[in-house]
């Protein structure tokens, strides 16, 4: 049970998801249980590891656990080696923790589900993958465990398979991830063509042996694999349409865990980022850009997972943005990962609640005055959504603020953005909890809502409690201090104005934010239906169609590469087999001519013999008289 | 001595002449002979030229041989004029494609 | 040098009738010409054993099974002068002629001048040398060559051989039917009789005579009897003087019809 046998983490959750997939339908009475006690049993171990490492110097506070080699060629050799340090402490804990509340929740909200057992086989499965990703210790093991995740996630996401939507939905998530893994792909060949190896710790310390442009083009290769997985722009068309699967999926993949695997990898590769500040710019243009542009999609969305989706999205913006500022944001990026892990899956799991108490019905203009029908829900939602605004106190106002004063730092204008981000956010949230929580009752039909059983709302509870009291780990610079190993030394540019300054402006700009929600929602009456598409603004219908980015992935890969199909099937058909037949034609053809030659006649065969004969003395003269 | 051999490769050739022009079966039959004859001079010929009777033996050979061939070439010819009622070699065409 | 220079052209001519003669027969001969010249070519070169096998051999038995064959084929069967296959005349033509001034060139130029001659080797005779190399040098050819005789007897009497579809009547049955004939019918078993020949009247025309003096209708050609042209008896034959002559007490004479006794004159009947 010691550190260096880390891979048990992995091995428990493997075992339960291998267990279920083939004990079949015998296991399904209990399968849930093993699944949710293999995520807790992964969570001790965790506990027990991160214990151990916390008795340990700062210096030591990094253990491989090796369990083999996977494959050789030559001199490049990749072995299943992985690393339990600081970085990937916060992880595990965040992984089987948050993973295990989520089962526990699951065992509830699915449990009217034929295919329960499946699906906590899968939730098992994709917990595995990302504890690979995370304890990796070579490049090609993290991409090993970027692929699990990545299955995991379509299986889950297009669990409810009989449903059109869902199976595509899981489809497109799939294919604009392969996009990002192209790039991934590249990263590893480019690591292996100028380093001879692709494992973690040597690329991080000869990368002073290559160009600036080499580290740069790394950089941007890695990037993309990120930004496919994290749904950052341009590959996040994906997010929303995950949403079709179950809530316990959302909340833990598309949440808390799944979609930060993109700035684990920034994080983890910042020696690679250190030495190119044009990859370091790129990442901060993205997540800019990533984070204003989910803050406006969730604006326009009355469906609530939708919405949750787009704050997500712009969210992991933010970190994506820490990411990028180099040695002064990682720590908050990593900070701002932990505590939206805990406020987003605990809003998830309480729009889930919801959505089980509405006879899951999705949309928000249904909602309405549920704070009295489910109490537990309404407390727990608001712990959740005091996080995100960054109400003093609570873990949210710790982690964004550190972010918006590290940008402040290093550019006024990435600084403004990321304020505005916030105010935006506040906006959105408020209208959320407005239209869902307070306000008149837009019920329909049938309706009864009801508080969720224990079994759901404990989990509920316990997120509600990290969402508020996380934040303590950052007192103190506590968790700066724990992450340094993995990230290197803090740096601490000095921002603009003095901190207290810059901390009442965040507030203004949130209460803001409140406050213009509560103008457009809580004092007008909110319809039924929502309004035609030529009756709103500009923003609203682009935030809609979701900043058009379905329409523009169709522009420029979906119809060309049909175009491209289309084209070689025609030449594969047309030329090719063409080819092929005009061959056998062509040889039909000669031998309709030379079949005239077979008369039938002896007497012209016997032309040709005589004819022969003439020819053969004559090449016998030429031969010997010449 | 090139005289006769002049003779039968004279001979020799309208043999030759004679199979592709003529139709009837009998009269190719015939034509043949008339070739295996011309060599035959040509065998003697040659004998005479290098003083030993090898040749002459060969044209021996040659004319049994030739006898063995008329009676098997005419049986069947007298067989297929019994079914065809023809002895016209144009008529024996069905290899044609 | 003589005997070449008459025979050659004479053998270039019969040659060419050969290829040319309309009528099958015609060709045949024309061979037997070629075959009689070169018989005598064979003599002048010292052959001589050779020039009694192609007499003998080639000329007499196998121009004579040629002209068998014809005879039994078709005789008559011209051939006609139209040519069924296109281009086929010219092209023979032109092949043969290059092919013969081709075997000229060549294998003229393989001749030398100096001729050994046969006088050693004939020096016992041309049949001893013959038979000399026959049976030393090459007896096992010689061998086969007769076994190739016999086969080719053998190949003959298969592909000529008939096979009988309708089985002819044995003489037995023949004979059953006649007698069968006979005994239903009543038609006369035996050979019929030929017509009369007597010493006076030797006729077709003239039926003969049963023994008790009446004329035998049947033996006259059905022919003559159709056209009418049987004569009834004129001979003076006297019934009733053969009768006597018998002796039998139960024949009558007065019972025999009296066919037109001509009492008459002695002269001879146009018979």
């Amino acid at each position: 049970m010691l550190l260096d046998q880390s891979w048990l983490l992995i091995a428990i959750p493997l075992a339960g998801a291998a267990l279920l997939l083939t004990w079949g339908k015998e296991s399904d009475k209990f399968g849930h249980l093993i699944a949710t006690a293999a995520s807790a049993a992964s969570f001790l171990l965790g506990t027990f590891y991160f214990i151990q490492l916390l008795g340990r110097d700062a210096g030591d506070r990094s253990v491989d656990s090796t369990l083999g080699t996977w494959f050789q060629a030559g001199s490049y050799q990749v072995d299943f080696t992985f690393t339990f340090d600081t970085l990937s402490s916060m992880f595990v804990l965040l992984i089987t923790g948050v993973g295990t509340l989520i089962h526990i929740y699951s065992i509830g909200y699915m449990e009217h589900d034929p295919r329960r057992r499946r699906f906590f086989a899968y939730l098992n499965l994709f917990v595995a993958a990302m504890l690979t990703l995370v304890l990796a210790g070579d490049y090609v093991v993290l991409f090993l465990g970027w692929e699990g995740v990545g299955l995991a996630s379509y299986l889950l996401i297009g669990f409810w398979q009989h449903k059109e939507s869902a199976a595509q939905a899981g489809t497109k998530a799939f294919i604009i991830n392969r996009v990002g893994d192209v790039g991934m792909m590249l990263a590893l060949m480019t690591m292996f063509a100028f380093f001879g190896t692709t494992s973690i710790a040597a690329v991080n310390q000869n990368i002073g042996s290559v160009s600036t442009g080499v580290a740069t083009g790394l950089g941007l290769f890695l990037l993309l694999g990120a930004c496919a997985k994290s749904a950052q722009f341009p590959l996040q068309a994906w997010l929303l349409d995950a949403m079709e699967g179950p809530t316990p999926v959302s909340a833990l993949i598309h949440a808390a865990t799944m979609v930060t695997a993109g700035v684990y990898l920034v994080v983890r590769s910042h020696y690679i980022f250190d030495a190119s500040p044009v990859a370091r710019n790129v990442v901060i243009a993205v997540g800019l850009i990533t984070l204003l542009a989910g803050a406006w999609i969730g604006c326009t969305k009355d469906d609530i997972k939708k919405a949750l989706a787009g704050s997500t999205m712009s969210q992991i913006g933010y970190m994506m943005l820490a990411a990028g500022l180099g040695p002064a944001g990682y720590a908050f990026a990593i900070f701002h990962l932990l505590t939206h892990g805990f406020f987003k899956a605990n809003m998830f799991l309480g729009a889930g609640s919801v959505m089980h108490g509405m006879n899951d019905d999705v949309d928000m203009r249904h909602y309405g005055a549920l704070s009295k029908a489910m109490p537990i829900t309404f407390f727990t939602f608001a712990a959740g959504y005091l996080a995100i605004l960054g109400f003093p106190g609570t873990s949210g106002f710790f982690s964004k603020d550190k972010i918006i004063e590290a940008a402040l730092a290093h550019n006024v204008w990435v600084g403004i953005g990321a304020l505005i981000g916030a105010g935006v956010t506040a906006f959105y949230m408020t209208r959320m909890m407005l239209m869902t929580f307070w306000g008149e009752k837009r019920w329909r039909e049938n309706v009864e809502p009801h508080e969720s059983p224990h079994v759901m709302t404990t989990s509920l509870i316990v997120l509600a409690a990290l969402s508020l009291f996380a934040g303590l780990v950052s007192l103190g610079g506590w968790i700066e201090e724990w992450l340094e190993p993995a990230t290197g030394p803090l740096a601490h540019p000095e921002p603009p104005l003095p901190i207290w300054v810059i901390t009442t402006i965040v507030l203004i700009t949130v209460a803001a934010g409140v406050v213009l929600a509560w103008f457009t929602y809580g004092t007008r009456p909110i319809a039924d239906e929502a309004p035609a598409d030529e009756d709103v603004s500009f923003f609203t219908r682009a935030g809609r169609a979701e900043l058009y980015g379905n329409q523009l992935n169709d522009i420029i890969a979906v119809k060309p590469v049909g175009w491209l199909t289309r084209t070689l099937t025609w030449a594969d058909d047309k030329v090719v087999d063409g080819a092929v037949r005009g061959v056998a034609g062509g040889f039909g053809e000669l031998a309709q001519i030379l079949r005239t030659w077979q008369t039938g006649f002896v007497r012209s065969y016997a032309l040709a013999i005589l004819g022969g004969a003439v020819f053969v003395v004559l090449a016998l003269l030429v031969v010997t008289l010449g | 001595m090139t005289e006769y051999i002049t003779l039968s490769l004279i001979l020799f050739s309208i043999g030759a002449v004679g199979v592709l022009v003529r139709r009837n079966a009998i009269i190719v039959f015939m034509c043949v002979e008339l070739m295996l004859n011309s060599t035959n001079l040509a065998f003697v010929s040659f004998a005479r030229q290098h003083g030993n009777l090898d040749g002459q033996a060969a044209a021996f050979f040659v004319m049994v041989v030739a006898a063995a061939e008329v009676v098997i070439g005419l049986a069947i010819i007298v067989s297929i004029y019994r079914t065809r009622r023809s002895t016209s070699v144009d008529e024996a065409n069905l290899l044609q494609a | 040098m003589i005997t070449f220079w008459i025979l050659a052209p004479l053998m270039v001519v019969a040659a060419l009738g050969l290829i040319f003669a309309r009528k099958a027969v015609h060709a045949a001969l024309c061979l037997a010409v070629v075959m009689i010249s070169l018989a005598v070519l064979y003599a002048a070169q010292d052959a001589t054993f050779l020039f009694a096998v192609q007499i003998i051999v080639y000329t007499g038995a196998i121009m004579m099974l040629f002209l068998f064959v014809l005879m039994l084929v078709g005789v008559e069967s011209r051939e006609s002068v139209v040519e069924v296959i296109k281009g086929q005349r010219l092209a023979s033509a032109i092949v043969g002629l290059a092919f013969a001034l081709l075997l000229t060139l060549g294998i003229g130029q393989a001749v030398s001048t100096s001729v050994v001659g046969l006088d050693v080797a004939n020096q016992y005779g041309n049949v001893y040398g013959i038979a000399e190399l026959l049976f030393s040098d090459y007896v096992v050819a010689f061998q086969f060559t007769a076994a190739l005789m016999i086969v080719a007897v053998l190949g003959a009497m298969v592909l000529a051989h008939k096979e009988i579809l309708i089985v002819p009547k044995t003489q037995k049955v023949r004979s059953e039917e006649r007698i069968r004939d006979f005994a239903e019918q009543g038609k006369h078993p035996g050979v019929g009789a030929t017509p009369g020949v007597y010493a006076r009247h030797n006729a077709v025309d003239m039926p003969a005579l049963l023994p008790d003096g009446t004329p035998l209708e049947d033996s006259v050609s059905a022919v003559i009897r159709n056209r009418q042209q049987s004569l009834p008896t004129r001979g003076r034959h006297d019934v009733a003087d053969t009768l006597s002559q018998i002796e039998d007490p139960d024949l009558d004479s007065t019972s025999a019809p009296q066919i037109g006794v001509d009492q008459g004159s002695d002269e001879q009947e146009d018979a």
